[in-house]
């Protein structure tokens, strides 16, 4: 099954087989876009290292196994679901439970909170507010050179839907959990759309948590508008077993004055994978992509990060900080793309990577194209150990070496987590960076669904 | 309380101490001198168990208890404490969270409670003002961002609160102007006690109008080669350390 062309075959076969299934509960304006996607996903293949954005992360070992795809969730499923509640007591925020990529309830699929917004099930919205998604699903992703994107479109049935109409101020923020859970190894996709229109404001945190021990696989698509003077925050933690690969594609289209940030937080994962496409489509945009990794073991973390610049005087940002242990391997690619007319850009972008033993690996790598020449850029990667003089003043004063050491990783994640706006949020992620530097995080720790 | 007997130490195979003995007694205050490169940062680094410099001979007693068999963090819980020439910066752990594990880490050696956090929170005001610190550094990451003097404050304010028995300053003085060196010097001598003891190392003779000192050494070239009282510093400060050079030469 090492043969690419094969391979593409093999889920052509598939979806032709399954088509009727995927497409019988999605509106037909989501079912336009299958025919020509799984075309483009079977001319594009599943990533290779030949593909230079995946040039250090091999998805074969996943891709070449034997999954039973998710469909449809049974009733049982939804009672478990019911079950699960976040343990971050302290957040105070809409909830919202996707399992294995579906919106798992049978009534009150799409709910509304305070101010007009919606939540809920995108195949369910997609029948209720056409005219919302004839003008942005698949809008955000276009033209993008990834195959698993495109697969994504031609075979995810269902997923998230946020609509935040105009000059709406969300307070709470909106939690989505996303659940894994089967007794089978299962491939699920889903694909998600948020709308944060014109002064609109809202935060939305997705908790990616794996249920049972299975092997699981998940290719998750979302796609953001961000209306002109709106702002969008997007906090993704990422828990899941080491028998679990997680690759999601985030795509933030960001219109004039729009402010956004992007915080991808991995504490565990067998293969992780986040895309994060930042478009800067109008002036005076900005936004900020964050990303802090924790990697030990066989696991390995992959970030790539593209930020657009197509319009003159719009700033962006790039933190992604991570600790690798063990024979734990990570990579990071950042792209700056700064067209002919973006005058005035600023672009920053930061990587900084601490490896804690010499088997631990790290590529890392900034990719530059600036076609404007009134522009301020600036990068830096750094690969290293922690530092012997902070090491030795800590101790210096009484602290042992253990906690010094501990004390110096935590300090590097939190530049990372001070990003978090929601403070409870921010609390729970400095506890739950702690314990996992600890060795103390064990998959589950923040789920009450005890299953072993 | 201190004991230093023919101490030799190399850096990279390079000897830089090359024999130094000296005693310190409980109450005293030593000043060490001597020209840059004289050896003065790495006996302060050997004293407080910097792993860089190795010692090839000689023995270190503290306290009765022999120094090379004791950890960085041993050293500290025990008493000792190094004001660094060049504080580190630490982004992303609080000045708070830097003191409280210290302070705890003291107390549990010298076998206490942890303090509450209103008590540290407490005591951490008391030491602030002790040394007139910003309160706002307090909440800061540890010397992130702090200008020199601040820096400088920020160690004798970390002094302040570890309450150490042998205090050593590796030029505390150096860069300071002259506000922050009183403040400075105000700050180690409010912390003295007849039963502890400082080793200030400097190589100017301006912080010793503030802090005096029993004994004043002259370091050159990884020797002892001079000690006497007070007086010795301002001859230092008169003729420069041209006369010294002269005289290990000449004999």
């Amino acid at each position: 099954m090492s043969n690419q062309a094969e391979r593409s075959e093999q889920y052509l076969n598939f979806y032709k087989e399954n088509i009727k299934r995927i497409s019988e509960s999605s509106s037909p304006y989501i079912n336009s876009f299958r025919e020509a996607a799984i075309e483009k996903f079977c001319q594009l293949g599943i990533p290779t290292r030949k593909n230079e954005s995946y040039r250090y992360t091999n998805l074969d070992t996943f891709f070449n196994h034997d999954f039973k795809s998710y469909f449809l969730p049974s009733e049982s499923d939804f009672a478990m679901a019911e079950e699960f509640r976040c343990d971050v007591t302290d957040l105070d925020a809409h909830g919202l439970v996707l399992l294995n990529g579906f919106y798992p309830t049978l009534n009150d699929k799409l709910r509304q909170l305070p101010g007009g917004i919606w939540i809920g099930s995108l195949n369910e919205a997609s029948k209720k507010f056409s005219d919302k998604i004839e003008k942005h699903y698949g809008k955000y992703v276009n033209g993008n050179s990834d195959g698993l994107v495109h697969l994504n479109t031609a075979m995810a049935s269902d997923g998230v839907f946020i609509w935040v109409p105009e000059g709406v101020v969300l307070k709470k923020a909106i939690q989505i959990v996303n659940l894994v859970q089967s007794d089978q190894d299962i491939f699920n996709q889903h694909r998600s759309l948020i709308i944060v229109e014109k002064n609109a404001d809202v935060t939305l945190i997705i908790c990616d948590h794996t249920l049972s021990p299975q092997k699981f696989l998940t290719n998750a698509v979302t796609e953001v508008y961000i209306g002109e003077n709106a702002h969008f925050d997007i906090i993704r933690v990422q828990n899941e077993h080491n028998n679990a690969a997680k690759i999601t594609h985030t795509f933030i289209h960001q219109e004039r004055n729009s402010n956004a940030s992007s915080n991808n937080i991995t504490l565990h994962g067998g293969l992780v994978r986040n895309s994060t496409h930042h478009y800067l489509g109008g002036e005076g945009a900005e936004c900020n992509s964050y990303g802090l990794y924790l990697a030990d073991k066989f696991q390995h973390i992959d970030n790539f990060v593209n930020v657009d610049h197509a319009f003159p005087n719009c700033t962006s940002n790039q933190l992604f900080k991570g600790v690798l242990d063990d024979m734990a391997t990570g990579a990071f690619n950042g792209r700056i793309y700064v067209h002919k007319d973006a005058q005035g850009t600023v672009a920053y972008q930061k990587n900084n990577n601490i490896l804690l033993t010499d088997d631990a690996k790290m590529d890392t790598k900034p990719q530059l194209e600036i076609y404007a020449d009134d522009v301020k850029c600036s990068h830096g990667a750094t690969v290293g150990q922690l530092d012997d003089d902070a090491l030795f003043y800590l101790r210096s004063r009484g602290i042992d070496k253990r906690q010094a050491r501990l004390m110096l990783m935590f300090g590097f994640a939190h530049e990372v987590i001070q990003n978090i706006k929601v403070e409870a949020l921010q609390e729970r992620m400095d506890n739950l960076v702690m314990q996992r530097l600890k060795g103390e995080l064990s998959r589950c720790a923040s789920c009450m669904v005890k299953c072993g | 309380m201190l004991v230093i007997d023919n101490l030799k130490a190399e850096i990279d195979g390079k000897n830089i101490l090359k024999g130094i003995s000296l005693q310190v007694k409980e109450g005293e205050v030593h000043a060490i001198m001597g020209p840059n490169g004289s050896g003065k940062s790495t006996l302060a680094a050997v004293l407080a168990g910097r792993e860089f410099a190795k010692v090839t001979e000689g023995t270190i007693t503290y306290m009765g208890k022999n120094l090379f068999e004791m950890a960085a963090e041993e050293r500290s819980r025990a008493g000792i404490f190094l004001g660094f020439q060049y504080p580190i910066e630490i982004p992303g752990v609080s000045m708070v969270n830097f003191m409280k594990t210290a302070v705890n880490e003291h107390r549990k050696y010298k076998g206490l409670e942890p303090l509450s956090a209103s008590d540290f929170l407490k005591l951490m005001r008391e030491k602030k003002e002790l040394v007139e610190i910003d309160s706002k550094l307090a909440n800061r990451s540890v010397n992130e961002g702090f200008s020199g003097g601040e820096k400088k404050k920020n160690e004798i304010f970390q002094m302040a609160m570890l309450e150490p028995k042998l205090a050593i300053l590796d030029e505390t003085d150096s860069g300071l102007d002259i506000d922050a060196l009183r403040i400075v010097a105000n700050g180690v001598n409010k912390l003295k006690r007849p039963d502890n003891s400082a080793i200030v190392i400097t190589h100017y003779q301006r912080l010793l109008d503030y802090i005096i000192p029993d004994v004043v050494h002259v370091l050159y070239d990884g020797r002892i080669v001079k000690t006497a009282g007070r007086e010795l510093a301002l001859e230092l400060e008169e003729k420069g350390y041209e006369w010294i050079r002269k005289e290990v030469e000449e004999s």
